[in-house]
């Protein structure tokens, strides 16, 4: 086995997971114009959810996103409608402050429901591998970017396929004008942050598969998703799965080839130069023109 | 317009995203001598230790309760001031400055962690307070020789892993691993336990085959593991500072169908059944941990403390992590302290700390000048059937040593 071939696989490999915890915070961003640093928190109220299902009624994971996706679909229903519909002016800044609340108030009610305990969520598929040129690969790496996959292709058939994926691009190049041609700017916002938290419900099982969390996981987490839709370009899901790949794969080709220590600088120092030549990250809208 | 706006909201996550990271404060005065004792702590309740740091806080809680009971300090009454410090330098710093400068309390126990010791006892240095450690053991936090801190634990972190080179070097020659293979967090409490072991394994002919310290949050340890499986090292060394970077390793190892002779990491391990529920209970069977403490152990109040741990706290034995007793000894100590010199005064107290031998659940403790324990040395546990039991050295231990280590499950 080649160490750098195996980390560039592995790194792809769970560049998708983190695409599909990402993604919500850059649907979010895109057409409610909010920064929701709950998205962490969230990623761990699914793995929460997965694992709860796993041990407590031996429901397997991936079946039980089943249940867990619309869960989080209607707590995103939930927080969209109490916490960000209020949200008139200034909402990016404010929804960082109200987002953050969020975040502790559910890290207070996970902590308080399942303890300060490290957990996992085990199914067979977590620890099995098949093995491609004598490199092992996890069964739970390979369904987490297939799911992945499909999942993001859903909702990329959702966004230019359909009526509603109409009006929700509508709302993201032009909130108000969107508002001017009769469409349901609120209802479309409330549909898309609950879509965008439904789907973290499936990168919160596959983060618990693949890392033993608590509920204080949910900051390093939030770091490492900003990161990845600052540098991807914010609104821009493409550009959420391509900076997840660039960020997993550099960090861990440069901790094998090179040393861990600089894996993380390299990953940043590479997203300063993007933003200093391309500030809207790499697949974000350019800056429109001032007249 | 919008997208003008989305630039601007780039840079408003970006200094968001290290601002959560991040915390300030902080001013001074002197302390109170009336009331309750009030012993202010700084704990990371929140954020990358607070498993650790909640296991602590309930051998504080258990000690102030047992000391009350008693009739508390001087016949005053105990109080602990607990301050959450996100498991940050910078809250640390906060915390007990305010604890010492505005809460005015009477005295301070230790954080968890080194890195969170180092920057208290600066605080404690400055306003002249006897800080006790229970988990602040790295040569960076002795290095600062402040007679009046001491680490509550039986032995110097450097010293860690020397029991694991005796017991390795102890193996009949033919089935004595070759090879090993050390992985470290850059944290001040792992990364300095592995030179020694090294150095003395490499005496004893067993070659190092990787070395590698990774920074403490990295986000991917994949990397770090399947250079391990690469290099095929027979023993393998973690310098972990937590359960999840355990369960990392841990999972890619039997997702490579790789299964070292021998593994020992130094935190993780010890956490009880935080350990076992995370990595799976059969995966536990074989795993070493250098310890100073058990549940079986003959040592001061032991029982008693086990008893009303488990009275008050549920579980088993076996899953009591290891930081809720050497809290447990912080009060033991500044209890028989306080006793001796009949004063809450401070600098009275720092005397006291190195002419004494104290009694604690870990068993004896005594200091040098610069607040390292005189101990020598701690002791393996091994993982045996979902339970820990001593297995070195042979004069203590409560079961031999499984070896080697079967497959993971």
């Amino acid at each position: 086995m080649n160490l750098v071939f195996g980390s560039v696989v592995l790194g792809i490999l769970s560049g998708g997971i983190y695409a599909l915890m990402a993604v919500g915070l850059t649907l979010s961003f895109g057409v409610l114009e909010v920064i929701n640093i709950a998205q962490g928190m969230l990623v761990v109220v699914g793995a929460y959810l997965s694992f709860a299902l796993e041990s407590y009624w031996h429901i397997d994971p991936l079946l039980g996103l089943l249940i867990t996706i619309p869960t989080l679909f209607l707590l995103g229903f939930g927080i969209e409608w109490a916490f960000l519909r209020p949200l008139k002016q200034d909402r990016v800044a404010l929804s960082i402050l109200v987002t953050y609340a969020v975040a502790l108030i559910l890290e207070g009610l996970m902590g308080l429901w399942f303890g300060d305990n490290f957990v996992a969520i085990h199914a067979w598929y977590v620890d099995a591998a098949i093995n491609v040129f004598g490199l092992y690969i996890a069964d739970i790496y390979l369904i987490g970017f297939a799911l992945a996959i499909v999942l993001l292709g859903a909702v990329y058939l959702l966004l230019y396929r359909s009526k509603f994926g109409a009006a929700l691009r509508a709302t993201v190049q032009n909130r108000e004008a969107a508002v001017l041609i009769g469409i349901d700017v609120q209802r479309i916002s409330t549909l898309t942050f609950a879509i965008a938290t439904g789907l973290t419900a499936a990168g919160g099982m596959l983060f618990g598969a693949t890392t033993a969390f608590n509920a204080n996981s949910m900051l390093d987490l939030i770091s490492r998703l900003l990161m990845i839709i600052i540098l991807g370009g914010m609104g821009s899901m493409g550009g959420a799965l391509v900076a997840s790949l660039i960020m997993l794969v550099s960090v861990d080709v440069v901790s094998v080839a090179y040393t861990p220590t600089w894996s993380t600088f390299v990953f940043f120092a590479l997203t300063v130069v993007v933003m200093v030549v391309r500030p809207q990250g790499l697949f974000g809208a350019p800056p429109a023109r001032k007249v | 317009m919008f997208s003008v706006r989305r630039n601007r909201a780039a840079l408003v996550a970006l200094t968001a995203s290290t601002l959560l990271l991040a915390a300030c404060g902080s001013t001074p005065s002197s302390s109170a001598s009336a009331g309750p004792v009030k012993i202010g702590i700084s704990l990371s309740l929140s954020g990358d230790f607070s498993g650790d740091g909640k296991a602590i806080l309930q051998g504080y809680q258990l000690w102030a309760h047992d000391v009350n009971q008693q009739g508390g300090l001087l016949g005053r009454k105990v109080e602990l001031v607990v301050k959450d410090d996100d498991s940050t330098t910078q809250q640390t710093i906060t915390n007990y400055s305010t604890l010492i400068g505005t809460d005015h309390v009477n005295l301070v126990f230790g954080p968890f962690s080194s890195l969170l010791t180092i920057p208290a006892e600066q605080i404690a240095k400055r306003y002249g307070y006897v800080l006790l450690g229970p988990a602040g053991g790295a040569p960076n936090v002795f290095a600062e020789n402040y007679k009046g801190y001491a680490f509550v634990q039986p032995a110097s972190v450097v010293n860690n892993l020397l029991s694991f080179g005796a017991m390795l070097k102890s193996l009949p020659a033919s089935e004595r691993p070759t090879s090993v293979a050390y992985a470290t967090s850059n944290d001040p409490f792992t990364q300095p336990q592995l030179p020694p072991l090294q150095s003395e394994l490499s005496a004893a002919g067993i070659k190092s085959v990787y070395y590698q310290v990774f920074p403490d949050e990295t986000p991917d340890l994949t990397p770090e593991a399947l250079a391990i499986v690469h290099s095929g090292a027979q023993a393998v060394v973690l310098g972990t500072t937590s359960v999840p970077q355990v369960q990392a390793f841990v999972q890619t190892f039997i997702q490579q169908h790789y299964t070292p002779k021998v593994i020992i990491a130094t935190s993780g391990p010890d956490q009880g059944s935080a350990f076992s529920s995370a990595i799976g209970a059969a995966n536990t069977e074989g795993f070493l941990v250098p310890e100073g403490w058990t549940a079986s152990a003959n040592t001061y109040q032991n029982s008693k403390f086990v008893s009303e741990y488990l009275a008050k706290y549920g579980g088993t034995a076996n899953a009591i992590p290891s930081d809720a007793p050497e809290a447990y000894s912080v009060g033991q100590i500044m209890q028989q302290m306080v006793q001796k010199t009949h004063s809450l005064d401070n600098a009275t107290l720092i005397k006291a700390l190195h002419d004494t031998t104290f009694k604690t659940v870990q068993g004896p403790m005594s200091f040098n000048s610069n607040g390292s324990p005189v101990g020598s040395g701690t002791f393996l546990v091994q993982w045996q059937g979902g339970n820990t039991k001593i297995v070195w050295p042979q004069n203590i231990q409560q079961a031999n040593l499984e070896f080697p280590k079967p497959a993971w499950h």
